[in-house]
This record gives C-alpha cells, structure tokens and sequence, in this order.
C-alpha cells in the first residue's frame, strides 16, 4: 500500500537562494535530471512577486512512483542553500531530517560556515559545502552555480546521476552552454567526493 | 511522448495540437507561461495561428466570440481579475451558443490583491452557461484541453479548462504528450452550428424580449446539460485513443466501503489522496471524490458516487461570504434527503498550503464526528481575534487587510 | 462701363439630390440604383427622420457594392442594433452580429482574425457603433484594434448622445446641449463646455491608414469616402454625424437639413486624413452663423427666446467661437482650398 504513491518513499529536497540566482532553474533540472534517471519528480517553486535578491525557495521530489501531493517541503531530506549570504538571516534548515544532507555553496570549509547548530542535527558527514559559484565561473564564465550544485548533490547523495543532469543540460540549454555547465558539474561532483572522503575518515577517527 | 515540463507548457503543447486557427490573450499571472509558450510556436511556424496581442481580457474574449463566429476556432487563458473584467463577454460567448476553449489558472480574486491559486475565480462564473473542468494534475491537464476543444465543437458550448495557477501551472511533472496523428483522429475540424457567411446571411445577437427569453435560456440550459450525457462516452473515446484514463464527470478513489468520503476539485485531490492512504493503513473506511465536471453539474452522478457514505467532507478553495461553502452546497443538494451530515473544510485560500497534517486532522475529526459543519483550515484565530478587537474598540480601527499583515509581521519580528 | 470682376459661386443643387439625374449612370451613387444591397433593408423600428438608419444604410451599401458583398458587419449595442433586430425580425440583409456595447471593435477583430485563419481574407469586416459605444465605453477596445492595425473599418454613427437608453450625456455631447443628465437648469445650463473627445482627432493620433468624416447630407461625399476606406486594409475609421430627431428635439423632416447646417457653420468639420495627416477637407461654400443650426433644436432651446432670437449670447458666441477653431484647424474655409 505504502508503496503506491510517492509520498513515502520520495526524497523531499528544498532549494534556498535568492531572486536571479537560478534556484528555480536549479529544482526544474533537478527534476527532468531524475526524470531522465527514470525517476519520478515533481519540482516547484515558493511562489512570490520576488524581485532580484530576494530570499526565494524552491522545491523538489524524487521518487519511484508517481508523486501525488502538493504541499510545499517542510521535512526536507536535503537542503541545498544557493547563497551562504542566507546563512543566519533565514530559516534554511527548518524540518530537516535527522538523516538529512545539506549543501552549502561556499568558498569556505563546514567548520567556517555559521551553521547554526546543524551539525547537532545531521551527521558531518552529511554536510558539504562546495564552491559552486567559483566553479560556475570557470567553466561556464557566468556565477550560476546551480548546475555545480546538482553535480555535488550527486555525489553526496547518490539520488541522481551526473548523467541524468548532463541529459536535463542539454535539454535546457545550447549545446556549447550545456557543455559548459556540464564540466562545472562533474567538477563540483569530484569536489565532493574528497571532501566526503577525508569528512568520512575524519569522523571515523 | 513522456516529458518532464511545466504545467504551463504542457498546457501550450495540449492547445497547439488542437490546432486552433485564432489564439488570444492578454497577460495575467500565473497564465503568462502558456500564451508566452503559444506564441513562440506560432513564431517559430509550428503552430499556424493568428496570434492576437489584445489590450485587455475583455478584448481577448471579444475576439474569441469574433473568431467562432466565422468558424474559427479559437482559444484565450486568463485568471482571477482577468476574468472579472471580461464577465460581461464570459456572459456573452455562452448565450450566443459559440464555442470557445479558455483555460482558467485558478487564482484568488480580490481585494485584497493576491497572486496565488484559489477557486474563487472559477466560482465567480459558474452560472454563466460555461462547461467547467478542474484538471488534478498535469496530465490532467493536457487530457482535459484537448476534451475541451471536442466538447465545445459538439454542443456548440464554451468550455473552460480549470488549473490551479501556480501549484499546477508552475510545476514541473512528468507527462506524457500526445502525438499529433491522436489529437487529429480525436477532434475533427471545426465544423459551426451557425456561422457568419456572406453567401448565407445570418444576424447573430439579436434583443429578446419577455416573450421569448425564458425560452431561450431553458434551451441554453438544456444544451449545457447535454455534456453530462456527452462527456463521459467522449471521455471513454478519448482514453482509448491515448491509452489511459481520461476523467469526465467523476472520479472515485477508494470508494468501495468508505463511511466518510471526502470530496474535492483539482491538485488539492493529490494531497488527499496520500491522506487517504495513509488512513486506509490504519484501518479507516475513508475515500475520496474528484468532481471533474463542475458545471454541469454531475448529481445523480455524485449521488450514487456517495451511496454508501455516512458522512461527507467538502474541501474547497472558494466560498461564499456571509454563506459558507458552494461546493458544499451543491454536493448538499446531490444527496438531499439521505440525512447525511455534510462538513465544509475551506482551505487554500489567496494560496495557502494545504498540508496533509492539517488535513488528516480534519478527517480524523469527521470519523469522530467531532468535525464542525464548517472548518477555514488552519485559520490563525489569535489575529482574527485581535482584529475584531481593534474594530470594536475604536471607529477607524483602520483597513484590516493592512491590520493584519501589520500584526503578523510584528508578531514574526517578537 | 466697369471692367471689375465679380466672383460668381455655383451652387449645384443636383449635387444632392439622391437621383442625380446630372450625372451619368455610371458616376451616381449606389442610393439612387433599384437594385441597390439595402443593407439594412425596411422594417426597421427606427424613429421617423433617424439620421442613423440613414447613415447606416447609406454606408453599408456603399461598402457592399464595392465589395461584391464580401461583408460581415459587428454592431454594438446601441440604437442602430435594437432597432434594426427587433427579435425575432431582422432588418440586416449581410453577415451581422452583435455582442456587447463596449466590444464591437474587438469582435470586429476576432472576426478579422478568423477569416485570415480560414484563407477568406476577401471577406472584409466592418465595425458599427454610436458615439457612447465608440468614444466612451469602447474606447479602449477601439484604441487597441486601431494600434494593432486591424483589418476593420469601424464606422461610428454620433447623434451626440445616448439615445438608446434616453438621451443621457456622452463625452460626444456638444457644449450647452441639454441632455437627460446634464439639466437645462444653473448658471451654465446644459452640458459644460471644456469636456468631451474628438475620436477623429484620436483616430488620427494612432497614425491608422484612413480617417474620415462624413454626414448624411453629402452622400456622394460618403460613398466615396466608403469606398475608399474599402480599398485600404488595416484600421480605418469613418465618422458620421447623425441626427436624432427625438434626442435633438428637432423635426424629423429636418434632419439632412441639420446635418448640412452642422458642416456650413464648421461645427462638424468634414475632412480626411491618412497615418495621421490631413489629407483634404471639405471646404464650405456657404458660411452659415452657429445659431441657424442651434435654433432647429430644443436641446440648444434655453439659449434662445421664443421668438428665435438669440437670449444667451455669451453661450452661442462660446459655441461659434468652436466652430472657427474647427475651420482653422481642419482648413475647411475656402482660402485653404
């Protein structure tokens, strides 16, 4: 029975960012990224009159089945803060689940993030931060860090591929931007993975 | 073919198929997405339309009753104030029996000014004579447009298309669009039951007097009342063709044995039905009914949907001031006589969530039936308080749009 | 004797006569053959000397003949649509279909649209509406159709007022006429100077194709300015001063007579232009004082004695002084000519 609709068993995300920064598109290639892993996903926005630099939110669901609710994602399994800026001034990490991930796009190692308490939360191993807007420059010219972001959730939680996102990439955009932010991708996903690495040693020590 | 797109495309690609010759709207949120994605089909020469840049949704309509007039078939999407300010031609298209397809982005109608998804906008019409659908998903969604344009054509009716603005419009989902080669063995050209031919000259809107206007209007009734004979055969047409169920008049989920049923209008069904299963795992005899066909209204239909039921709980996103629930009410009337307590739950308004907690709260309290006859889901009772408060203490208590906002903010700030 | 030369002016009466039996078959107007469309043919309700229903026929047909009756024509609400269907009779012998007041020009759009999308762009569209349909409620609907440029030619039929519902004051109505909601009563009785649209001048502002004006009394003057606006695609615009016997309180036999007394006092100046720009005007002949005009109608009544002499000078002098701004602007006296 629980297994007939999504609401179980789907991994519920919630995006943090603010107006003009691509949270938005973030969540949408996150979902046609699942989609294209032959996931089910249902993918939204808060909606508001927002204007640039505004906090927004965006949210996510991933599952096997179809997903049939609509409520905004109050217990998110992951949370993805866009800009560290929002650290301290909103509410990022409300509902998350104790087995939750976050992922921070910073500069700047956990440890010298203002978490809040959060890694009273969540295990350390579960939290990463990751420079996306600095990838995001380098590969792609332009401070859009939300591909790099989708490349680090990859890593950090397995949920979807770097394939899947590459295959949303394309769908989305020209061929020569697609490839831009398809090697910030795999880049911030390299990122991750050593971080986790030496974070997974750290905690076993 | 399956894709992963925003209901408001899915919505443009649905139209497009259907091949419509005359395309119009004027901008309103959260409908800007479909028109926005027509016309770039039109630009592109995927899609062969005239595309008309209107100055107002009373112009929009205006063209549409133009443009079916002469045999063309036509399309045009608004919302909430949108919809008000072409009324009066909302009024018009439907009297002068032309079809036209509009889809309706639900959104709350003001004042005060709100953006987000409610169904007062829809509710505001439902006596004009339009049909009208309300899509649960997506899918729905595209299925329901392309009905739309058949059922129009064959009564000779406007039909408008119900989806939530922004939850449905703005979400990103899985859905499957049909092929071309589908849509044309489903919906034939348009062929009028009355037209604007130079070689066969017509009047078309013509005065009626006391004498004939009762008349006419039973007539226009009785042609409305037709899609509830037409719609479901059509429906059936329409699911065999695209290979899976295409909603008409109801739809049932978990009914068999149910004591409460709860009974809903578009994506709002998507969060009862998880509410519903959960409940089902605990035991509970508790199912759930989709009105797909608002107007007409499906009551023998929903009578017998509601057979078995002991007790019924509504949940809309609309109601009337100073009177209480309209879906309510109607459902009231399709089970008059069976002496079943019929609860109001009021949710969503001006866009609120509606959270499953909440929800499974009110259900539970039905089966208890320690339920009230009417609920406005998770209303902060402390801010009415306080403002009713203020209203009696002093005369110019001041605009309570602005108290309000004013109270929560501090409250939020403390 | 003196060798001075005296200008001689000819007034041709056969000019407006219908039949014009001075002019060769082939060159006289479509009212004057049998076999014309009658458009909006007879049985009509209309009152006794209606300058509408004259209008209404007079144009149609022209439009009609020159379009080998390729013609749907939008009607808003208003006089000319409730009179001539009076349910369940019809006096429209073309396409015709009306939909609200304040829309027609949309409709007219909609149509327009329509056919170009089903391949029958040989089927041309016209617009009719009153000045309260035209200038004020549809004003914005006909701003629109004029900045998009669509293939309409909408005709508007001013009688100054909303005659349908009782004469009640539009932004038509001329200064110091008495109307159901602007009293004859106070210090400036009737409706105040200073208020009120020129949709001519409007027209013209959105730079569309054609502009005209025309009256009832010059027939020949409108078929032609008809059939010119039908040989041009794209917005067009044609303004008719119509009057009404029962809203201007004026005899039902005088009504092409007041229509004339409007264009030879300059009140009602007749001109064409094309994108914005003047292009001619209908030069008057035979200048005639503003009070000849106004004395023929009780709306203008107050500003008279009983006798016909003028009472309110200061009124009549406001009143002409509107008519020489009209020949100035509009260069309808004979030295622009």
């Amino acid at each position: 029975m629980a297994a007939q609709h999504g609401e179980h068993t789907a991994t519920q995300l919630r995006l943090h960012g603010r107006g003009g920064q691509g949270t938005v598109t973030a969540a949408e290639l996150l979902a046609v990224a699942a989609f294209e892993d032959g996931l089910y996903a249902q993918a939204f926005p808060s909606f508001g009159s927002e204007r640039m630099g505004a906090p927004v939110e965006a949210y996510c669901r991933i599952g096997s089945s179809p997903i049939r609710t609509r409520e905004p994602v109050a217990r998110p399994d992951v949370v993805i803060v866009q800009d560290p800026t929002l650290l301290g001034q909103v509410n990022l990490f409300g509902g998350l689940a104790s087995t939750g991930f976050v992922i921070v796009n910073a500069s700047c190692p956990v440890q010298e993030l203002e978490l809040d308490g959060l890694s009273e939360l969540v295990p350390l191993t579960h939290i990463v931060s990751v420079p996306a807007t600095r990838i995001a420059l380098k590969h792609i010219g332009r401070p859009t860090p939300n591909s790099a972001l989708l490349g680090a959730l990859s890593a950090l939680t397995g949920l979807i591929s770097t394939a899947g996102v590459i295959h949303a990439l394309e769908h989305r955009f020209a061929p020569a931007v697609a490839h831009a932010n398809a090697r910030a991708v795999m880049e911030a996903f390299d990122v991750v993975v050593a971080e986790r690495g030496e974070a997974i040693s750290a905690a076993a020590n | 073919m399956l894709q992963q797109i925003e209901g408001s495309r899915a919505v443009a690609e649905a139209v497009a198929l259907c091949r419509p010759n005359v395309v119009c709207a004027y901008p309103i949120s959260p409908q800007t997405h479909i028109i926005e994605a027509i016309g770039a089909m039109v630009k592109a020469g995927e899609l062969d339309a005239e595309f008309v840049n209107v100055d107002s949704e009373m112009a929009a309509m205006s063209v549409l009753i133009g443009a079916s007039a002469v045999g063309a078939r036509a399309y045009t999407a608004t919302a909430s104030q949108g919809l008000l300010y072409m009324m009066e031609a909302v009024y018009n298209v439907a009297g002068l029996g032309l079809p036209a397809v509009m889809t309706l982005a639900n959104r709350a109608l003001g004042a005060p000014i709100n953006i987000w998804n409610d169904h007062s906008d829809a509710m505001s019409v439902r006596d004009a004579g339009w049909v009208q659908l309300f899509a649960e998903t997506n899918q729905e969604a595209i299925d329901l447009h392309i009905l739309a344009f058949s059922l129009a054509e064959e009564l000779s009716v406007p039909v408008m298309v119900c989806v939530d603005g922004f939850i449905l419009t703005h979400a990103i989902e899985r859905v499957d669009v049909p092929e071309q080669a589908q849509v044309d063995r489903l919906l034939a050209p348009f062929e009028p039951r009355h037209v604007l031919d130079p070689s066969d000259p017509v009047s078309i809107g013509a005065m009626v007097g006391p004498d004939a206007f009762t008349e006419v209007r039973y007539l226009a009734s009785i042609k409305l009342l037709r899609a509830l004979e037409v719609l479901p055969p059509l429906a059936q047409r329409h699911s065999d063709e695209l290979g899976r169920s295409v909603p008409s008049l109801v739809s049932p989920y978990r009914l068999d044995d149910a004591d409460v049923v709860v009974v809903a209008m578009g994506s709002v069904l998507g969060t009862i039905k998880d509410v519903i299963d959960e409940m089902r795992d605990g035991g509970h005899a508790i199912g759930a009914l989709g009105v797909s066909c608002f107007r007409p209204f499906p009551k023998e239909q929903i009578r017998d949907a509601l057979a078995t039921a002991t007790r019924v709980v509504v949940v809309e996103k609309a109601f009337s001031l100073g009177y209480g629930g309209i879906l309510a009410t109607d459902i009231a009337l399709a089970v008059a006589g069976r002496g079943i307590p019929i609860h109001t739950v009021i949710a969503g308004l001006g866009g609120r969530p509606v959270w499953a907690a909440s929800l499974r709260t009110c259900f539970d309290s039905a089966l208890d039936a320690t339920l009230s006859e009417t609920t406005f889901l998770d209303l902060n009772e402390e801010v009415v308080a306080r403002e009713i408060g203020r209203m009696a203490a002093t005369r110019r208590s001041g605009p309570s749009a602005e108290n309000v906002l004013r109270d929560l903010a501090e409250r939020s700030r403390a | 004797m003196s060798a001075e030369r005296v200008p001689v002016r000819f007034y041709q009466v056969g000019s407006f006569a219908v039949g014009n039996r001075l002019v060769s078959a082939d060159r006289r107007n479509a009212q004057s053959d049998p076999q014309r469309a009658n458009s909006l043919t007879s049985g009509h309700r209309a009152c006794a000397g209606c300058g509408e229903a004259l209008g209404a026929r007079y144009a149609l047909d022209a439009a009609t003949r020159v379009t080998n009756g390729q013609l749907v024509a939008v009607n808003a609400t208003g006089c000319l649509e409730v009179f001539s269907t009076p349910y369940p009779e019809t006096s429209w012998q073309l396409p015709w279909l009306h939909s609200l007041f304040a829309n027609s020009p949309s409709v007219a759009t909609g149509v327009a649209a329509g056919l170009r999308s089903l391949g029958k762009s040989e089927v041309r569209v016209i617009a009719q509406g009153g000045d309260g349909g035209t200038a004020d409620i549809g004003m914005g609907a006909l701003s629109g159709m004029f900045e998009r440029n669509d293939d309409v030619l909408y005709i508007c039929y001013d009688n100054e007022a909303y005659m349908n519902t009782g004469v009640q004051r539009s932004s038509a109505t001329p200064g110091a006429a008495r109307t159901a909601t602007t009293d004859v009563v106070g210090e400036h009785p009737g409706n105040v100077f200073g208020t009120g649209k020129f949709v001519p001048a409007i027209a013209m502002a959105h730079e569309i194709p054609y502009v005209a004006t025309a009256s009832v009394a010059d027939l020949f003057d409108l078929e032609t300015k008809v059939e010119r606006a039908m040989s041009m695609r794209g917005a067009r615009y044609l303004h008719i001063l119509v009057p009404c016997p029962l809203g201007w309180g004026s005899a039902s036999s005088d009504t092409i007579r007041l229509s004339r007394l409007a264009e030879e006092t300059g009140l009602f100046p007749v001109f064409e232009a094309e994108n914005g720009e003047l292009t001619g005007s209908r030069t008057i002949r035979h200048r005639v004082p503003v009070e000849d005009y106004l004395r023929l109608q009780r709306r203008f009544s107050h500003l008279f004695t009983r006798d016909g002499a003028v009472k309110d000078e200061a009124t009549v002098a406001r009143i002409q002084a509107i008519a020489d701004r009209n020949i100035r602007r509009y260069r309808l006296s004979e030295d622009d000519s």
